[in-house]
């Protein structure tokens, strides 16, 4: 969606019935804060801005109200941008995807992590190695030895963005495994599931949330899980299987590991105050059943940190998206 | 027969009270944000879906698919009353709909608007319930290649119809791929005639230039003619709703046509705006009075609205079997299963059968209760056009900022929109067609991305696009419409010179 001065309204109307009862802190916002999501409405991001929008209304968490907004243009840069310029104002935060780095590494626009105040990590976001279930490929082993047999390119994969986190799993794993794909781009996360389901593409990298319904409704297969262990959810998804059944991409002989922030930040030189604030916020979101139902739902990694924790983490992944990039060209080559 | 049983449990829980009191609160929020330009469908669903988290989901996807189904509705009002397309799929509806309100008939034009709407809707949520799991693989079907082939299509049927000489429109079509060749370039990555400026990142949307092009350009039209709002004698009663309807069946041959276009192109990935603009191309081609579309034909108004509704209504049916949504507002809607903890996909129909059902019932009397809400208020709305242009010109333009503002709360958009609106002037001036420019703007990149994401999995062959028997008829029948289209031009020239 787009924001608007309506929308900013109609919130305001929709959180004035509410009596909140947050506790006293030191420092609290005083008129609607924006919260960013610099991708599309329907995203992973935009589906996580929302059901924290959602939790903050039904449990009162905030006096005031807390407006989602898309900024979705430049991969993103048009969100962080917006809140790169917005110092000094504590009504704006943003959600983070892996474009806080891919995009300005790839596109050059003026932008870096560290121009903004960071608050917490939500959760880190799984990815997993899915094929069409019609497929013969039963284990990474099958996977491998077919992209190595298939003649050079014509071994298709799909994924989310151009030079972005899709794309460097798929570069990753070229390596891994010395075999070249053919990379294709699309929108969004539930159309190259799809696009797989419909064997237009031959394996995808797809999050848990944008391929649980194709995987129940028994049309993909996950082989691997590009993390250091198993995920942790043990309730059976599909064919007695369940997240945790997953073996790792390592364990299978595929070196690759990758995990997505979803975190947030806000404007530059924040106060200790406010940045205490926003962290205590989302404690509290976090606690709610609704949150880890959703937890649940996409199978995410729920790794929480906040300070100098949570920066310390940022710069290094920072660091490895810039190695990652650079060995695969993805850097943009002006600035 | 389960389905009829499933259907009729699903009619038992839309009819509670409260759901039916939910239902008619959103038809109602629906007109008023669709005859707001800026903000449409998508942006309204997503500004009150926070207001649905402490409803039970059913209640909560009968009241968001209501304002869907009222903004629908709505988006036609400004686009019949004032040239000013709220949503990409009403532009269609302008070509003819605005010059009938300009004839003095503006409750004729809304009245086939709403109704053929309507038409459109229960056709789509007919199929929707007997067909549902057969059509919903049929979308799996959809490569790139596929979806390109269908863009080809619409590119091709629409070319064909055009009354202007075919360099102008093809220029005019040029203009508007040029234009949606800016911003990031979604298959490598890259920023692409954006020269630095913040503001360009997110390239010309739609709305703006829409706004601008139809909306500023007719107003800087009216005011060189001589402040003169045509239609101001318009009849406005009820019996004007009555006659029209008693016209419409006269139709019927469009009405059907436009019906399985739309449902057609909604069940495929491709959506409503190259549907609308598809079905309008093929009945100037088919209809008797053809030759009279573009002045106030009453079928051009009937051709894209009843195509647009069939096909904004059979994409909740990919979204629900599939998890992929067919339109903007279908993704927020998506957005709001998952919250709701309801799980899209090939499971929802044997899973969650009260809210499948409750939902389709739901667009059955949601769709009822719009067409009335939105019939009485005709009269209503066709008054508007008695008010004196002087007084309604700045109300329009001021309507117009707001909505170019609204949709990146940028002032930089209002600019950008005065300026598309001098262009419009201009093109208008020199009888350039802005219809070509237009659908070039909207599905222009869409295009771009099935081509290049075709041709990537491809490897550079260019026989992807006849590689199945699908992909091939689709490319077939938009070679047709385009030759068929030249081959008259030929005819046509070579009779005028004897004429």
């Amino acid at each position: 969606m787009k924001p608007s001065v309506l929308s900013v309204a109609l919130a305001a109307i929709a959180m004035s019935c509410a009596n909140s009862t947050a506790s006293r802190a030191a420092w609290e916002p005083v008129r609607p804060v924006e919260f960013i999501v610099p991708a599309g409405t329907g995203g992973g991001a935009d589906q996580m801005a929302r059901t924290i929008q959602g939790i903050v209304t039904k449990h009162n968490l905030m006096k005031q109200p807390l407006v989602v907004i898309n900024k979705a243009g430049g991969a993103g840069g048009e969100g962080f941008l917006d809140v790169k310029t917005s110092s000094g104002n504590p009504h704006k935060i943003i959600i983070t995807l892996s474009n806080l780095f891919t995009t300005p590494l790839a596109t050059g626009i003026p932008f870096n992590w560290k121009d903004l105040t960071p608050v917490a990590m939500l959760a880190l976001d799984e990815f997993v190695l899915w094929v069409n279930a019609e497929k013969p490929y039963n284990s990474v082993k099958d996977y491998v030895d077919a992209a190595k047999k298939a003649p050079s390119g014509s071994f298709k994969m799909g994924g989310t963005g151009s030079k972005q986190e899709d794309q460097i799993i798929t570069v990753g794993i070229e390596k891994a495994v010395d075999a070249k794909f053919t990379y294709i781009p699309y929108k969004g996360g539930g159309e190259v599931a799809v696009q797989l389901v419909g064997n237009h593409v031959d394996s995808t990298v797809n999050n848990p949330i944008e391929a649980v319904a194709q995987w129940r409704g028994g049309k993909l297969r996950p082989l691997c899980v590009f993390d250091a262990q198993p995920m942790a959810y043990d309730e059976p998804i599909a064919d007695g299987k369940a997240w945790k059944d997953i073996p790792t991409c390592k364990s299978q002989g595929l070196a690759m590991e990758y995990l997505m922030l979803r975190g947030i930040f806000m404007s530059p030189k924040a106060t200790k105050d406010q940045v205490e604030y926003y962290v205590e916020l989302f404690k509290k979101v976090r606690a709610t059943p609704e949150w880890q139902e959703f937890m649940k739902s996409g199978a995410f990694n729920t790794t929480f940190m906040t300070g100098a924790d949570y920066a310390k983490w940022v710069e290094a992944e920072e660091k490895r998206h810039q190695d990652l990039m650079k060995e695969a060209g993805f850097l943009a080559s002006a600035n | 027969m389960e389905e009829l049983a499933n259907l009729f449990h699903g009619f038992a829980v839309a009819l509670q009270p409260y759901n039916i009191m939910l239902m008619i609160i959103g038809i109602t929020l629906g007109v008023i944000i669709g005859v707001l330009p800026g903000l449409g469908g998508a942006n309204g669903v997503a500004i009150l879906l926070p207001l649905t988290f402490s409803m039970p989901p059913t209640s909560a996807i009968i009241m968001l698919s209501c304002i869907y189904w009222g903004a629908l509705f709505g988006g036609a009002i400004t686009s019949i009353l004032f040239n000013i397309p709220g949503e990409p799929w009403s532009v269609a509806t302008t070509f003819d709909g605005y010059p009938m309100a300009q004839q003095g008939k503006p409750g004729e034009a809304l009245t086939a608007a709403f109704t053929s709407s309507f038409v459109g809707a229960l056709f789509a949520v007919i199929m929707i319930t007997l067909v549902a799991p057969l059509v919903a693989g049929f979308a799996l079907r959809f490569g790139p290649a596929e979806k390109f082939a269908v863009y080809f299509l619409a590119f091709c049927s629409f070319v064909g119809l055009s009354k202007e000489p075919p360099f102008k429109t093809i220029a005019a079509m040029m203009m508007g791929f040029a234009l949606a060749a800016v911003g990031l370039d979604s298959i490598t990555g890259q920023l692409r005639l954006t020269f630095g400026v913040t503001e360009l990142l997110n390239g010309f949307d739609f709305l703006i230039a829409v706004i601008g092009l139809f909306g500023i350009g007719e107003i800087l039209l009216t005011m060189e003619e001589g402040l003169a709002f045509r239609g101001g004698n318009a009849k406005i009663n009820l019996r004007v709703v009555l006659h029209t309807w008693r016209e419409l069946p006269t139709y019927w041959m469009t009405s059907l046509r436009s019906c399985l276009i739309g449902c057609w192109m909604g069940v495929t990935p491709a959506g409503a705006t190259p549907a609308s603009f598809m079905s309008y191309g093929i009945a100037k081609r088919l209809a008797r009075r053809g030759n009279n579309f573009g002045k106030g034909e009453i079928e051009g108004v009937i051709a894209p609205e009843t195509a647009a509704h069939a096909a904004g209504t059979s994409a909740l049916l990919p979204m629900l079997s599939l998890g992929v949504p067919g339109s903007p507002t279908a993704a927020v809607l998506l957005g709001g299963l998952l919250i709701w903890g309801l799980q899209p996909g090939p499971m929802l129909f044997v899973e969650q059968k009260e809210f499948v059902w409750g939902l389709i019932a739901s667009m059955y009397l949601g769709n009822l209760a719009g067409l009335i809400v939105v019939l009485t208020c005709v009269p209503v709305f066709a008054a508007i056009l008695r008010v004196p242009f002087g007084i309604i010109a700045p109300l329009i333009l001021v309507l117009c900022a707001i909505g170019a503002y609204s949709v990146h709360n940028s002032t930089f958009d209002v600019m950008l929109m005065l300026v598309f609106g001098v262009l419009g002037y201009l093109l208008k001036k020199c009888n350039y067609p802005l219809a070509p420019l237009v659908l070039a703007i909207v599905l222009g990149d869409k295009a771009e991305e099935a081509f290049r994401q075709s041709l990537l999995g491809s490897q550079g062959s260019l026989g992807v696009f006849f590689s199945n028997g699908l992909v091939s008829t689709i490319m077939a029948l938009g070679l047709v419409a385009l030759f068929w289209s030249a081959i008259q031009e030929g005819y046509s020239r070579l009779r005028t010179p004897m004429a």
